[in-house]
Parts: structure tokens; C-alpha cells; sequence
């Protein structure tokens, strides 16, 4: 019992580790790559907030002596789908980020340049549009 | 049952799908179905504030199951005004959606709105915290699509980070929810209180632990300072009537933040006392004094709007954090209020975009229609600094009143006085650039992009109007005055408003109702 407990926490914390590694490097396919992982461990860590029980069914009988709690499997459930469906979303966004703007960095500092060419009126040579 | 509760839900998902699959081609017909369905929702907003306002609670048990087990939706005097501010808030970002043609500039965008409604009506309805979580997800994705409404690089860009820190959010509030789970056994919110409440003290590190990672979750929504990145890119870059529906978005955290920290870890609790103030109000207090300084050195329009969201989202956190009634009174009143503005400030600013062709607070040609705009722009900078004739002031003073007892009152009061000052500085600074020194002449010979054809002013002044497609010229000033009418009326009849606020915020602090209500009476 303590080795799947010792296994299931250490997989919590090195997928949310190498999701937030990931995540910090702040281009777009290692930060969807880190977004999966971490997507990974929470899901991991929901299936475990119902406590771990090997080898019970999911429902009360009368003739189990034990069971392990459906919930967080529901929530699992819920949580798994609606990643699926962010990841598929944040790729396409990356996606059409890239073709548009052909940088996949995910922070902005040299696209969003301030204002002040106009304002100074001396490097008038590429007016940001 | 009262099946009017789940109505607010149903109607705008019935009608997205609706829009998407049926009339994805017909353009009229989705502004006239979108218009009259957010209409609708106008209406059925005020049936159920009718139904709530005098006090009682009523919930829907979704499937008939006992509320435990079951998803319930609660309606409450907070649930019902947050309904009707987001309708009303709706109807007029839509009518300017549709007015100054941002609807045609991308493909569903009707459709992206109503999931939008339906998440926001969810969360603000739910009696479930994972169910929270659903809506939550619900109102991001329709938001998403929304952000990067009619594309652009810039806009690609900005909601790809916008994407990616909800997505963290997202993930955050999945281990705050496992977490709460782990401890209690449930996630209703009501059942949630009642276990909480019978947690002993000695194993409670493991809740208090959930109830930071959630806070730190709402607070990422409302934008609290550590956690506001994402606001001012994602702000100032998604079209402008997505924007001033986004004012709906960060309160959608403020309303969590009050709904949690007041039902299931409320203040006199002892396992959670003083956890959420203590870390609140600082980062409250700081989130406003940073939002005023954003807009004191904004340099774009849609940046200066973002700031001022942040700057009212941090007064409203302040007047939260001190988690009292009088407080959360005060609260709620300046929520509707700085709603309101905030989504006026963003459709004005907009106006001045579409008239200059860019987004510069810089001295530049003058653009057609200045009185006009320059008009909203005042009426909006006054309800964002919180001048006297609309209900900012009135808001700020009730705010100011509810902390007058809390610790460190000296610092709070004077961070909201001066940075009324800086903030009211920063927009006269901004509307004296855009339409009091609009004219510049040697900006002509710098911009080499500019077509030299006209020597006169009025040559150039058609250039810049024939860059912006204006459908129906008149809408947006009726979309964005029934803003304005909005704060009047709430300037006007702020006695009966602020009656209701302060009956709310004392069903807020009474929540033995509210888990009676839900569980079922003589459970409390």
C-alpha cells in the first residue's frame, strides 16, 4: 500500500515539476507540452483526493466489504474532457498565432512596442500598425 | 420547483447551438436572435431578482437529486443581482456589437456570446464548487474564441497568453477542488460550510491549504495584483465590445472570492480566521494603487481602459476584504457601478480607435465626431475616478465608510484618496491628448503611411473615417449611453440600491439560510 501511495505522489509532483518547467519557457509547443503534463498531474491528484483503495469496486453492495469513492472519478472524468478539449483549443490559437505572426513566443515584449515613435516623431520609418 | 431559476442557463445554451447550426449564414437573423434572446434574458433576470429580493432562497435540484448528492443552483439576492447586472451589461455590449460591425469582422461571434452568458450565468447560479469549476471552463473557452475575435497578430498573440494563464488557472482550481475534496467529502458548496464548520482545528492545515489555492484561483480571475498579468494584453488587444463584456468577467472572481470566503470559510471561522483578509487587503489595496498608475503612464486607449479596470477591481477588493456586512454592502453597490464604467471606458475608448485609426494617446488628427465622443469619454472618466456627479463617488465614500474600522484604515483611505487623484490625472491627461489638443501638424510629415493627397484638414479627416466601416452610425452612442443611463439611474436611486446591497450583504453573513435552504431545513 505504501509503494502506490510513495508512487502516486511522486508522479503528482514530478509531472507538475516538468509541467511548470515547461510552462516557463515561454514558447508555444513547450508551454502546450507543459500544459498537458500539469493537466496530467491534477488529474492524477483528483483520482487520489478519494483516497487510495486497491482492488474495490466503485459502488456499495451488500456484498462488498469496502469501496472506493466514484466521485473524483466523475470529477476525473469532467477534468480529462475538458483539458482534451482546451489543449485541442490552445493549439489551434498557437497555431494561427505562428502563421500570423510567425514568432511563437508567448510573451509579447517586442511586439506590443509603445507608442512613443509617434509622440518623439524621429523613427518614423515602420509606424506600428 | 421553480424552474425559472435554470432559465438564465438554458436560454442562451439553447439559443448558441441554435445560432450556429441554423442561421451560421444569415446575419440579420443572428443580431436579431442574439439581440432578443439577451433581451429575454434582461426580462428573466428581473422576474428571479423579484423572486429573490425578498429574501428567501430558493433552489433548483438539477435532476430531482437531494442537494448533496445532486448539482443544485442556488438563488439568492447576490446570485439575482449579479444576473441582472450581467444582462443588462450584455444587451448593451451587444447592441454596440452590432451597431459599429465588430460582428462581422469574424465568423460566430453571436454564438461565442451566448456561451459566454450561459457561463457567467452559471457561475454566478451554481451551488456547487466543482460545478463552479464547469461553468468557469465554460465561460473561458466561449471567451477565447471572443478574444481573438476578427484575428491580427497582436490579438493572436494577446490571447494565446490570455489562453495559456487560464489554462493555468484552470489547473490551479482543479488542486484546490481535489484538495477541499480530500479533506471534506464534498464539493457542495452548502455541505462544504457544514463540514468545514465541524472540521477540528488540529487537522485543518490541509483545508487551509485548499482554501488559499482557491483564493489564489479567484483572484487570477479578478485580477488581483501578483496575479493581473494577463489583464492588461488580453484587455486592451481583444475587440472592444469582448472587452467591456470582459468587465463582467474579472467580478466574476469578486463575486467567488464573496460567496466562498463568506458561505464555506466564512469569518468566524476559526480554522480559516484571518487567512483571507490578512493576504487580501494588502493585495487589494496595491492591485489599485498599480491600476492608477497604469493609467497615469498608459500610452494606448484600450491599455488605459485595462488599467482602470484593474484600478476599480482593486476597490472593490478592498471594500470585500474587510468581510463585513457593511463592507461587502459597499461592495456589491461599487460592483455594479465599476461594471458599468468599466465597460462604458471600453466602448468610448473604441469610439476613438475606430474614429483615429489607432490606438495612440497622442496628439493626431482630428477626428469626426469629437464633441460627441469627448462627451462620453468625460461622462466615463468620471464614473471611473469616482467624481461626484455619478455613482463612483458615492461608491468610493461607502467603501471608505465600511473600512473607517478595519486595521490599517489610515493606509486604506489613503491609497484610495490619492489614487482617485493620480487616476483622475492619468484620464485628463489622456482626454486632454485625444480631444483638446487633437490637431498636430508636424505629425503629417512623420508619418510616411499617411496619404498626402488633401492639404486641407477635411481631406485627411476622410481618410481616417474611411478606414473604419460604420453600419449604423447611431447605435453605438445608444449602446454606450445606455451605459451611462445605467450609472444615473444607479446614481439617482441609490437609496434603494444601496438597500438592497446591504440586504444582501447581510444574507451574505447569515449563512446558516443558505445551508438550511440547500440541505434542507433543521441540517444547519
Amino acid at each position: 500500500m505504501m509503494t502506490v501511495e510513495l508512487l502516486f505522489s511522486s508522479a503528482v509532483g514530478v509531472l507538475t515539476a516538468a509541467g511548470i518547467y515547461l510552462v516557463l519557457q515561454l514558447r508555444t509547443f513547450p508551454v502546450i507540452l507543459g500544459l498537458s503534463f500539469l493537466s496530467y498531474a491534477v488529474n492524477v491528484f483528483l483520482f487520489a483526493s478519494g483516497r487510495l483503495v486497491v482492488n474495490q469496486p466503485p459502488i456499495l453492495t451488500k456484498y462488498a466489504e469496502s469501496y472506493t469513492d466514484p466521485l473524483p472519478q466523475a470529477l476525473v472524468l469532467t477534468a480529462i474532457v475538458i483539458s482534451f478539449g482546451m489543449t485541442a483549443v490552445v493549439v489551434m490559437i498557437a497555431l494561427s498565432a505562428w502563421l500570423s505572426a510567425r514568432d511563437d513566443r508567448v510573451d509579447m515584449e517586442n511586439e506590443d512596442p509603445p507608442p512613443d515613435d509617434d509622440e518623439d516623431g524621429e523613427t518614423g520609418s515602420e509606424a506600428p500598425s | 420547483m421553480n424552474h425559472w431559476i435554470i432559465a438564465p442557463v438554458v436560454l442562451p445554451a439553447v439559443l448558441a447551438p441554435f445560432i450556429i447550426m441554423v442561421i451560421r449564414f444569415h446575419l440579420d437573423l443572428q443580431r436579431i436572435f442574439s439581440i432578443a434572446g439577451t433581451g429575454l434574458l434582461v426580462v428573466i433576470s428581473l422576474v428571479l431578482m423579484g423572486q429573490a429580493s425578498g429574501g428567501t432562497i430558493e433552489v433548483y435540484e438539477l435532476g430531482d437529486w437531494p442537494a448533496p448528492f445532486g448539482i443544485v443552483l442556488v438563488l439568492d439576492r447576490l446570485s439575482a443581482l449579479m444576473c441582472l447586472l450581467t444582462a443588462v451589461l450584455a444587451f448593451f455590449v451587444l447592441l454596440y456589437a452590432v451597431g459599429s460591425g465588430w460582428d462581422t469582422r469574424g465568423w460566430h461571434f453571436h454564438a461565442l456570446f451566448q456561451f459566454q452568458l450561459m457561463g457567467v450565468m452559471g457561475a454566478f447560479l451554481t451551488g456547487d464548487a466543482f460545478n463552479l469549476f464547469v461553468f468557469f471552463e465554460v465561460l473561458l473557452i466561449a471567451s477565447y474564441g471572443l478574444m481573438i475575435h476578427s484575428g491580427g497578430p497582436v490579438r493572436l498573440r494577446a490571447g494565446l497568453q490570455y489562453v495559456i494563464y487560464n489554462l493555468l488557472g484552470s489547473t490551479l482550481f482543479l488542486f484546490a477542488l481535489g484538495t477541499l475534496y480530500a479533506v471534506t467529502g464534498t464539493l457542495n458548496m452548502a455541505d462544504l460550510a457544514v463540514r468545514v464548520a465541524e472540521l477540528p482545528p488540529d487537522q485543518s492545515a490541509l483545508l487551509r491549504v485548499g482554501a488559499v489555492l482557491l483564493l489564489l484561483v479567484f483572484c487570477i480571475k479578478a485580477a488581483v495584483l501578483p496575479l493581473h498579468f494577463w489583464l492588461p494584453a488580453a484587455y486592451a488587444n481583444a475587440p472592444a465590445p469582448v472587452a467591456a463584456l470582459f468587465a463582467i468577467m474579472t467580478k466574476v472572481g469578486a463575486y467567488s472570492i464573496l460567496r466562498m470566503y463568506t458561505l464555506v470559510f466564512g469569518p468566524n471561522l476559526t480554522v480559516t480566521e484571518g487567512l483571507i483578509s490578512t493576504w487580501l487587503l494588502p493585495a487589494a489595496v496595491i492591485t489599485l494603487a498599480v491600476g492608477c498608475i497604469g493609467v497615469l503612464g498608459a500610452r494606448r486607449v484600450g491599455r488605459l481602459a485595462a488599467f482602470g479596470a484593474i484600478g476599480s477591481m482593486g476597490t472593490l477588493l478592498i471594500a470585500i476584504s474587510v468581510f463585513t456586512a457593511a463592507g461587502s454592502g459597499a461592495a456589491l453597490y461599487y460592483l455594479v457601478h465599476s461594471t458599468l464604467a468599466t465597460a462604458m471606458l471600453f466602448l468610448v475608448a473604441d469610439m476613438v480607435i475606430e474614429r483615429r485609426g489607432n490606438d495612440h494617446i497622442a496628439c493626431d488628427m482630428r477626428m469626426p465626431q469629437n464633441g460627441l465622443v469627448a462627451a462620453f469619454f468625460f461622462a466615463a472618466a468620471i464614473a471611473m475616478a469616482g467624481m461626484p456627479p455619478l455613482s463612483g463617488f458615492l461608491g468610493k465614500l461607502l467603501v471608505l465608510d465600511a473600512t473607517r474600522d478595519a486595521p490599517g484604515w489610515s493606509w486604506i483611505w489613503a491609497t484610495i484618496l490619492f489614487t482617485s487623484l493620480v487616476m483622475i490625472v492619468g484620464l485628463a491627461r489622456a482626454g486632454s491628448l485625444l480631444f483638446w489638443k487633437p490637431f498636430d501638424p508636424s505629425l503629417r510629415e512623420t508619418r510616411s503611411d499617411e496619404p498626402e493627397d488633401g492639404d486641407e484638414d477635411a481631406g485627411v479627416v476622410e481618410d481616417a473615417i474611411d478606414t473604419t466601416p460604420q453600419p449604423v452610425a447611431a447605435l453605438p452612442f445608444v449602446a454606450t449611453g445606455g451605459l451611462l443611463a445605467g450609472l444615473i439611474a444607479l446614481t439617482v436611486l441609490a437609496g434603494p440600491a444601496m438597500d438592497y446591497a446591504n440586504a444582501t450583504a447581510q444574507q451574505l453573513y447569515v449563512p446558516q439560510g443558505y445551508i438550511g435552504a440547500v440541505l434542507g431545513e433543521g441540517s444547519e
